[in-house]
């Protein structure tokens, strides 16, 4: 695999277009067992991340992960703000200077993104949070030599489907206990398109 | 500013106005910074506000931030970390009663660490 400016601008292109497909979908998850913004927060915060990586020029790909997890940090009103902006900050940070990615660089960089998750949400793997989809897919690359879209995919979606069968420790569903069980997390499924966007992406390049 | 300043970061412009209202009316001697809402006014925190806020407030004594719930707290930590903030602190304090008993504590002139630890005293995990 290569990740660089080019196809990485594709890739949050890419998530932008589920996420605004989903947008209603998502925001119904979240009324389900949150405060059903999710949906309107991710919407609005990647549709600003298109807007300012299509309208600038960039050297390197961390440079431009840096602007993804800016504009998350700014423009998502609701935890997913913080969450994923800081797993773009940990991403950028550990690919510095790097004008692409390749395989090995992606896997530390993904590894030190859901250490900042767990950091930051104070979560760990299990509680019906995002990291439940990021924890399975850094233990999956952690196992291969090469980059593999279709199984990448693939324990994204089982990860982020497993979710329906957990209680909420985290988050606004925690209150709900044993009721938040037989809903999907919604960031774990808002995790899954940006994931899948990338396998689509990177199996298009193959 | 001679006083430890405070910093209310609530999902609610409603809220953080009500308690500054509340806290004012007896301690009006406490500069008190306000981030309620998101930047289009709906509910939820944003960061670029806490910043703001911080900034408002800020004097040689320091700023003691007070939040609600979710994300608050996270972006509220996030605002301290990224702009390297000297003598900023999160406190674990639910945001009216801890925010009331540091601005009353502040404003006896009393540091940073004493006024936090008398707003967390009776609240800590």
């Amino acid at each position: 695999m290569e990740l660089n400016v080019a196809n990485t601008v594709k890739w949050m292109t890419l998530a932008n277009e589920k996420i605004q497909e989903n947008k209603t979908y998502l925001t119904e998850l979240d009324q389900a067992i949150g405060d059903g913004d999710h949906g309107i927060n991710m919407a609005r915060g990647f549709q600003e991340v298109e807007a300012k990586i299509t309208a600038t020029d960039y050297d390197n790909v961390s440079d431009l992960l840096k602007d993804v997890s800016m504009t998350l940090l700014s423009k998502v009103g609701g935890a997913a703000g913080p969450l994923y902006g800081t797993a773009f900050l940990k991403l950028s940070m550990a690919v510095k200077g790097s004008e692409t990615l390749d395989f090995p660089k992606f896997k530390s960089g993904l590894a030190e993104a859901l250490a900042g998750i767990k950091q930051r949400g104070k979560a760990e793997k299990g509680e019906k949070t995002l990291v439940d989809v990021w924890e399975p897919l850094v233990d999956y690359l952690n196992g291969q030599n090469s980059f593999n879209a279709a199984g990448f995919e693939s324990v994204a979606k089982e990860a982020m489907e497993a979710t329906k069968d957990l209680e909420a420790k985290k988050g606004r569903a925690a209150y709900l206990r044993e009721r938040s069980i037989g809903h999907l997390d919604p960031g774990s499924v808002s995790s899954f398109y940006i994931f899948s966007s990338l396998a689509e992406v990177l199996k298009e390049g193959d | 500013m001679a006083n430890v300043s405070i910093v209310l970061v609530s999902h609610s412009s409603k809220v953080t106005e009500g308690i500054r209202d509340i806290i004012t009316q007896m301690v009006p001697a406490v500069s008190i910074g306000v981030a309620g809402g998101t930047e289009e006014g709906e509910i939820g925190t944003n960061i670029d506000k806490i910043k703001q806020a911080i900034e408002e407030v800020q004097g040689e004594k320091g700023v003691l931030l007070f939040y609600d719930i979710g994300s608050a707290k996270m972006n509220a930590e996030l605002a301290v970390e990224m702009n390297e903030y000297k003598n900023v602190h999160v406190v674990e304090a639910p945001i009216l009663e801890g925010a009331f008993v540091a601005a009353v504590e502040a404003g006896m002139g009393k540091s940073l660490e004493e006024v936090q630890a008398a707003a967390e005293k009776n609240y800590r995990d």
